[in-house]
């Protein structure tokens, strides 16, 4: 999802700048509010002056702002990021709270509204949203300006009411002073907010950060730890009910009929209603409404419905990777370097469907009026979500006001592309207040764990071919990569930016930019369209290239005879970033140094994999122990080049948990598809990583002073490839299917 | 009439609430006790773990007939034994939680294992939490913020 320009489909004033300007705004009692204005604020504004007034009158009060200091001393950071568990809700107020010099105890973070000109993912061009690890990255100097633009207000607060010069002014850990004068932010926030806001105010030189690079606590673990997180799961409004769906049991299939007849006298259901995706049942309570979903009879067309099964999807993506596909990366002449003799390798990969499994399952709350709807979601994709629920509502954009909770882990999942889930509670919102008579009735959608690993948007599953030619020294001097699966985007809004000339970006990230130096390199695609619904999955393409690339590169090691670090080395001269992880992982992890045997002769290896994406270098080595043919993963080291590490500790954490994701789909993940319908449904056949099979972690990150990038998703694509690689290490099996299975 | 102690409050539970209704549902829906999490409905996950007299019980699974009459029931809400204090302070303390959907039903399994074991090793650990899922992977935290705990104990 890099470099993403989401299609607007609205107009917008075109005098003003993307990133808009810095607006100052107070209101009694109000205290500071620094940020964008927007929507026809703006527009008006502009039409006045086009270019913003200094010494703004005071306005009322806008929640649209990154930055709010209150009279209570307390500083409110707006995120414009969901806090999904990677820790924007830390780095984001890290930015504000280094510039502003506030103390990190007054700070406070709250969900931004949906509103794509104030909140834009600057990456992304024209929508807010939140993926592909880029929530820092994009935000390092917007936020970083909002909170100095809110220092510099408040040190010429001070300089007005105490007669100084502002230079003479010093602003340490929330509080400023000069000689014996004193005040806190709050004292000082409304006559802040009178002054004129700097529009190019002046970073700090890194070397004086006090936050950024430090390590201190999370904002959100002392609510996580008593349970007073509010996750959509938890919002609760007056009158509220809950509705439960029950979808077709092939994707494809549609409703034909449901008999009430079935449910009749069972208490707790106000209604019962066909909407597009199934039949959804309402009532006062989750239980009231699952025990009649759960018996209501319902016949399902299946004319449309599919019927095939993930063996089959397989055969036909083997049958395909026999013909060329669309070329994706080409240089040098491959074809030619095959023809011209030297030792040749090959090997085939298979990648399962992959469920997103986020704990908490799909749901959404929606109140729907009558020229105004209003949702309650974990929201990580508000631009697409908020277009789309206006296109189904017949609304504008604006009369979709979107509330953020914490997502109980997405990993992908809550960025929908189709917004499916979220159309689905509208639908059911609809239906409801067509029978409601006008009331408005709110109602929280909720899937059960079955629903939620049943409806699809899985990573698809892909099937790839590789082969390479290596010259007398053991150097590869031709590869040729071949990937078969389903295009994520097609039929999105993504697809006219990130579809080009029929290569879908995201099947082919970390293929086609191999790092490798190999003179003849040619990737190509197929895209064949199947008719599961398919979404990014953390680290999107990485899933499936990183353990492709990098565990053959260790079979080309192997056949050159050289030891798997040296090999990839040498091929990196190019790359120093990719180098410096390897070779920091590599010597944290004692590589080339003998392991400490197993209990009982238990044969015990390393591996090792190295991995770009998103910008942000990772390199692994796991150990492996295997017994028979069964085998733990007992420790993992890993390396880590983001650029600035903004909060260390959070990118630790970011890698240790990326890990455990990428381990639960290297040992089990798996979902299969059986006459069109999923045959997993819950953690018993869908099992993910327990505590019991974590490997110890060590992380080490690589100093920097690059910009930052994500750490979200990149700890996860190295993984897989480097437990492969060390149980080829143990047992000289070379596995090339996921989930791996030593037989 | 089902009586219930649910945080050392009396709760009379409605004698229209179905039987097979999961304890889990009567927290959430009835009690607006949401620190308690749905996860799977099967037992599988932990999410919903709560404390009925003292013992870790997946409330997803527990239908509220088969909870005894004045059963004393402690949610996350409710943890004020020593142990969840110290449990929920290392919790902060390593910042454990990430998405923290699952983390309520962590603190719970480990309050019940420390009441248990003062000093739990590394395969009490194991086998206490096992149970509990938590798919952003914080299990490391999780152990090490156990270990703190009990040390602080003593």
């Amino acid at each position: 999802m890099r470099n993403l320009r989401f299609e607007p489909r609205f107009d917008r004033p075109a005098a003003l700048s993307r990133r808009g300007f810095l607006k100052a705004a107070a209101g009694a009692g109000a205290g500071l509010t620094l940020g964008l204005y927007a929507g026809e604020d703006l527009a008006t504004e502009a039409a006045k002056t086009e270019a913003p007034v200094p010494g703004v009158p005071a306005r009322p009060v806008t929640p649209t702002a990154f930055v709010r200091i209150a009279p209570d001393n307390t500083v409110t950071i707006l995120a414009k990021h969901v806090e999904m568990g990677q820790g924007t809700y830390t780095g984001l107020p890290t930015l504000i709270a280094e510039e502003l010099d506030a103390s990190w105890a007054q700070i406070r973070v709250e969900g931004a509204p949906a509103d794509a000109k104030l909140y834009a993912n600057l990456d992304w061009g024209e929508a807010q949203g939140t993926g592909g690890s880029s929530a820092i990255a994009n935000s390092f100097m917007q936020y970083r300006q909002a909170g100095a633009a809110a220092r510099a207000m408040l040190v010429a607060a001070a300089a007005e009411q105490w007669k100084v010069a502002p230079e003479s002014i010093t602003v340490k850990n929330g509080e400023l002073s000069a000689g014996a004068r004193k005040a806190t932010f709050g004292q000082l926030a409304e006559a802040a907010a009178r002054q004129p806001v700097p529009q190019a105010p002046k970073l700090k030189d890194p070397k004086d950060f006090v936050y950024i690079g430090k390590t201190f606590a999370r904002t959100d673990s002392r609510a996580k730890a008593n349970g007073t997180a509010k996750f959509t799961q938890d919002v609760k409004l007056p009158e509220m009910l809950t509705a439960l769906v029950a979808h077709p049991p092939r994707f494809g299939a549609r409703v034909k009929s449901f008999d009430i007849d079935s449910v009749q006298g069972m208490p707790g259901v106000r209604y019962i209603v066909e909407i597009p995706s199934g039949v959804a049942v309402i009532g006062t309570s989750f239980w009231s409404a699952k025990r009649v979903r759960d018996k209501l009879k319902i016949e399902w067309d299946d004319a449309s419905g599919v019927r095939f099964s993930s063996a089959e999807i397989l055969a036909e993506y083997k049958r395909l990777a026999g013909t060329p596909g669309t070329v994706a990366k080409s240089s040098g002449d491959a074809a030619k370097a095959f023809g011209s003799g030297g030792k040749t390798l090959d090997a085939a990969f298979e990648f399962p469907f992959l469920a997103h499994a986020a704990m908490e399952p799909m749901n959404c709350v929606v109140s729907l009026g009558a020229d105004r709807c209003e949702i309650w979601n974990g929201e990580q994709f508000q631009t697409g979500d908020q277009m789309a629920v206006a296109q189904a509502l017949g609304l504008k954009p604006e009369q979709v006001v979107l509330n953020q909770l914490y997502a109980g882990g997405s990993f992908g999942r809550r960025a929908n592309p189709h917004s499916d889930y979220i159309l689905e509670a509208v639908a059911i919102a609809k239906a409801v207040s067509r029978q409601s008579q006008g009331t408005v009735v709110p109602v929280k959608l909720v899937w059960t764990r079955e629903d939620d690993m049943r409806a699809g948007y899985f990573r698809p599953a892909y099937y790839h071919t590789i082969k390479a030619a290596l010259d007398a020294d053991g150097r590869p001097v031709a590869w040729q990569h071949r990937i078969v699966g389903q295009s994520i985007l097609a039929g999105t809004a993504f697809e006219s930016m990130m579809v080009k000339n029929g290569v879908d970006a995201t099947s082919v990230e970390g293929a086609a930019n191999l790092p490798y130096a190999i003179p003849n390199l040619l990737v190509d695609l197929h895209s064949p369209a199947v008719g599961v619904p398919v979404q990014w999955w953390r680290s999107v393409g990485s899933t499936h290239t990183a353990f492709s690339t990098e565990t053959f590169m260790d079979e080309l090691a192997a056949a050159a005879g050289k030891d798997p670090v040296a090999y990839r080395r040498v091929l990196l001269d190019a790359h120093p970033r990719h180098r410096a992880v390897l070779d920091l992982v590599a010597e944290k992890s004692g590589w080339g140094k003998p392991l400490a045997p197993g209990k009982g002769g238990a044969k015990r290896a390393r591996g090792i994999a190295v991995h770009e994406s998103f910008a942000t270098y990772v390199a692994q080595v796991a150990e492996v122990t295997v017994t028979g043919n069964k085998f733990t993963v007992d420790r993992v080291v890993c390396a880590v080049d983001c650029g600035v590490a903004v909060n260390p500790d959070v990118v630790r954490a970011q890698m240790e948990g990326g890990i455990g994701f990428g381990l639960s789909a290297a040992l089990y993940g798996k979902i299969t598809l059986k006459d069109g319908g999923v045959e997993q449904s819950n953690f018993h056949d869908y099992p993910v990583l327990r505590i019991n099979e974590m490997p110890a972690i060590e992380v080490h990150i690589v100093p920097s002073s690059e910009k930052p990038s994500g750490v979200g998703e990149p700890g996860v694509p190295p993984i897989a490839p480097a437990v492969a690689n060390a149980l080829a290490a143990a047992t000289g099996k070379r596995l090339r299917s996921l989930p791996l299975t030593l037989t | 009439m089902p009586v219930l102690f649910v945080n050392k409050e009396r709760v009379d539970v409605a004698s229209s609430v179905p039987g097979d209704t999961p304890l889990l549902w009567i927290l959430r829906d009835s009690l607006n006790l949401t620190g308690t999490k749905y996860g799977c409905g099967m037992a599988l996950c932990g999410a919903c773990t709560v404390h009925i007299e003292g013992q870790p019980v997946r409330s997803c699974q527990t239908q509220l007939s088969a909870v005894k009459q004045g059963a004393e029931i402690t949610t996350i809400e409710g943890l004020r034994t020593r142990e969840g204090q110290a449990l929920q302070a290392a919790w902060q303390k390593l910042d454990v939680p990430q998405c923290g959907y699952c983390q309520s039903g962590q603190i719970m399994s480990a309050a019940a294992l420390l009441a248990k074991k003062r000093r739990p090793t590394d395969a009490d650990i194991d086998g206490a939490m096992a149970g509990n899922i938590c798919r952003c992977a914080t299990y490391v935290r999780i152990r090490a913020a156990i270990h703190e705990a009990a040390r602080t104990l003593g």
